[in-house]
């Protein structure tokens, strides 16, 4: 190496040239795989929009088996467990997140985050095992429903895995409101709570709704605990005591049948149509979560 | 494979530049490695596609057989594979499960010497064969019987064909309309791609109609496996479940069937079975690609033969010659 001396600089220059690119063509490749993907979703799933007709399509029976392809019943469950997951998460992840970086002593943070970390890393199936046989028996048992795997079931355990993101997310929401706000309110005689109430969630309010945003992204992409806990029956989730009853969702259909589809067949185009669906609900959740960002940035994290 | 070779074991080099350089040719030969994987793999990968039509189908000679379908049967193909491995030691079989569709998918695509099947081939798939130059050759295996489950808690005993097929429409909600308690029914099913979906909605809601449109109620459970039906049918006494007969267990009760409700009530049993007294059973099959010949015509004789003792063990019903 020490012999090198003279070239040493011209070789470096060149390898941080080499290390660039490679950086630089690995940064941009994550545009070219999500277009791919996305390619490859609307060459797999558009037939079935042509080939199927639209009454069928946006019909309420679910019965690949019988080319009955209606797609309701799954895009509701989606969106019924979706929304009653956050409804549940959300207050529980912003109280957390506000106790956190509000209220908690340092050591106690120090041990809180990375446990809330560690939640995050629990795999679904594992979260899935633990709804099937410990909160479906206990929610039908306390309930008095017929049976545990329900749209509820399905929900508590999805709010638990979106939990760990949302709290984060609004965590760090909280920690750009600037001291000098709450100073300002304890000096004008707030109480903490008051504080905490009418000055700090206002301000942190587009922090916030990101979070809630990036949860939902969470929970209705999940798969795996929602096949194992909802009970997978395509029924419309339609009143209030549909809640303690089974539903389908989007992703659980693609992945319960995706293995022993035939290529090719309207079934097969079917599940890409479901995944088209779900990719463009998902990308408008992104979207909003985006925006939520980008008003942060333009007012300058105060509002 | 890299790391048994590599210098870094060595006890020798201890200096840190040392370690570096060794590092480095490490990482370019694990690079290399690499590459060769890739192009190995992407060859293998090219493999099928260009030799499906100038090789004969895998079963010549062949010491693996390959083995996959239905997953009725992978328990039962499982355990002759076993067995059979004892009494020819030069023979490899390998299972797999997935379903019915999925291994005569495999047959007709050369990558497997047997499928298992839980129905005889569907007309567009026996096409599909032919049209890849492969002629199906049909073996009756085992009988399987669908056995309908509850819970132990629950007082039904007995259901006519009619009262399943009511149930599983949505017809009948209640259990006491059965003769059981006042209790909502909980539908389970397999999942929709399952041989055993198709069977028990042709057998059972259909009734054998070959006209009727019946279909499962929208409110029945999809469940993903089999342990899923039977962890929901010991744990809730709202449920009812099918199954095959080979994956019932003592925790789940049985219930007798009967055609209407003059006839006799039949539990599932190997007798039953086999004098077809019990209703809701099918023949269970392996569909080789054309006429097996070598170790496979070997292993498919010794199944119809000596094999037929472990149908029993596994709770299926052997066939009867």
């Amino acid at each position: 190496m020490l012999n090198n001396k003279s070239s040493a600089p011209k070789s470096i220059s060149s390898f941080e040239f080499a290390i660039e690119a490679i950086i630089r063509v690995l940064g941009f490749s994550t545009i070219g795989f999500v277009l791919l993907i996305f390619l490859f979703l609307l060459k797999e799933g558009v037939p079935f929009f042509y080939k199927t007709d639209l009454i069928n399509i946006f019909g309420t029976r679910w019965y690949p088996t019988f080319d009955l392809f209606g797609t309701l019943p799954l895009i509701l469950g989606s969106v019924a467990i979706t929304v009653v997951a956050v409804i549940m998460a959300l207050p529980m992840g912003v109280a957390t997140a506000v106790f956190i970086r509000e209220i908690a002593p340092g050591w106690v943070r120090e041990i809180l985050k990375p446990m809330i970390e560690t939640l995050a890393g629990i795999p679904s199936v594992v979260i899935g095992f633990f709804g099937m046989t410990v909160i479906a028996p206990m929610v039908r048992e306390t309930l008095g429903v017929a049976t545990g795997l329900t749209i509820f079931t399905g929900a508590v355990t999805l709010a638990y895995m979106a939990l760990p993101t949302m709290i984060s997310v609004a965590e760090d929401a909280l920690d750009t409101v600037p001291k000098n706000y709450r100073d300002a309110a304890l000096a004008m005689g707030a109480t903490k709570w008051q504080t905490i109430r009418h000055v700090v969630l206002p301000a942190a309010r587009s922090g916030i709704s990101m979070a809630v945003m990036l949860g939902m992204g969470r929970a209705i992409g999940e798969t795996m605990t929602v096949m194992m806990v909802t009970g997978n029956a395509a029924r419309m989730p339609l009143g209030l005591d549909a809640l303690f009853k089974p539903i389908r969702t989007m992703t659980a259909t693609i992945a319960a049948e995706m293995g022993e589809v035939a290529g090719g067949s309207i079934h097969y185009h079917a599940l890409f149509g479901i995944g088209i669906v779900l990719f463009v609900l998902t990308f408008f959740i992104n979207l909003a979560a985006a925006r939520a960002i980008f008003q942060k940035r333009r007012k300058g994290g105060l509002r | 494979m890299i790391t048994d070779t590599s210098p870094l074991r060595n006890p020798t080099l201890s200096t840190s530049a040392r370690t570096f350089i060794q590092h480095r040719s490490l990482l370019f030969k694990s690079i290399r490695t690499g590459w060769f994987l890739l192009l190995a793999a992407f060859i293998a990968s090219c493999q099928p596609s260009s030799s499906s039509t100038d090789t004969p189908p895998p079963s010549e000679e062949s010491a693996i057989i390959e083995n996959k379908g239905s997953d009725t049967l992978v328990n039962l193909a499982l355990a002759w594979a076993e067995a059979y491995r004892r009494l020819a030691p030069d023979v490899r079989i390998s299972v797999t499960g997935g379903g019915t569709g999925t291994g005569i998918a495999a047959m007709i695509n050369g990558t497997v010497h047997i499928a298992n099947a839980s129905r005889e081939m569907k007309a567009e798939e026996k096409t599909a064969a032919q049209a890849n130059g492969i002629n199906p050759v049909e073996f009756t295996v085992a009988r399987d019987a669908i056995v309908v489950v509850v819970n132990p808690r629950n007082p039904v005993n007995q259901l006519t064909l009619q009262n399943i097929s009511d149930i599983y429409t949505g017809k009948i909600t209640n259990w006491n309309s059965v003769g059981g308690e006042d209790r909502p029914i909980v539908l389970l099913s397999r999942e929709s791609n399952s041989g055993t979906y198709v069977y028990f909605l042709e057998r059972v809601i259909r009734m054998n109609q070959k006209k009727s449109d019946l279909l499962f109620s929208p409110e029945t459970l999809l469940m993903p496996s089999s342990e899923g039906i039977s962890s929901e049918v010991r744990q809730n006494p709202n449920a009812i479940g099918y199954d095959g007969l080979g994956y019932v267990t003592a925790d789940m009760k049985t219930i007798a069937v009967a055609k209407d409700h003059s006839g006799p009530h039949v539990l599932p049993a190997i007798a039953t079975v086999n004098d077809g007294s019990y209703l809701i059973s099918r023949s269970l099959y392996m569909y080789t690609a054309g006429q097996p010949s070598g170790k496979t015509a070997e292993f498919m004789n010794w199944i119809l033969t000596d094999g037929q003792a472990l149908v029993i063990k596994l709770g299926f019903v052997p066939i009867v010659k």
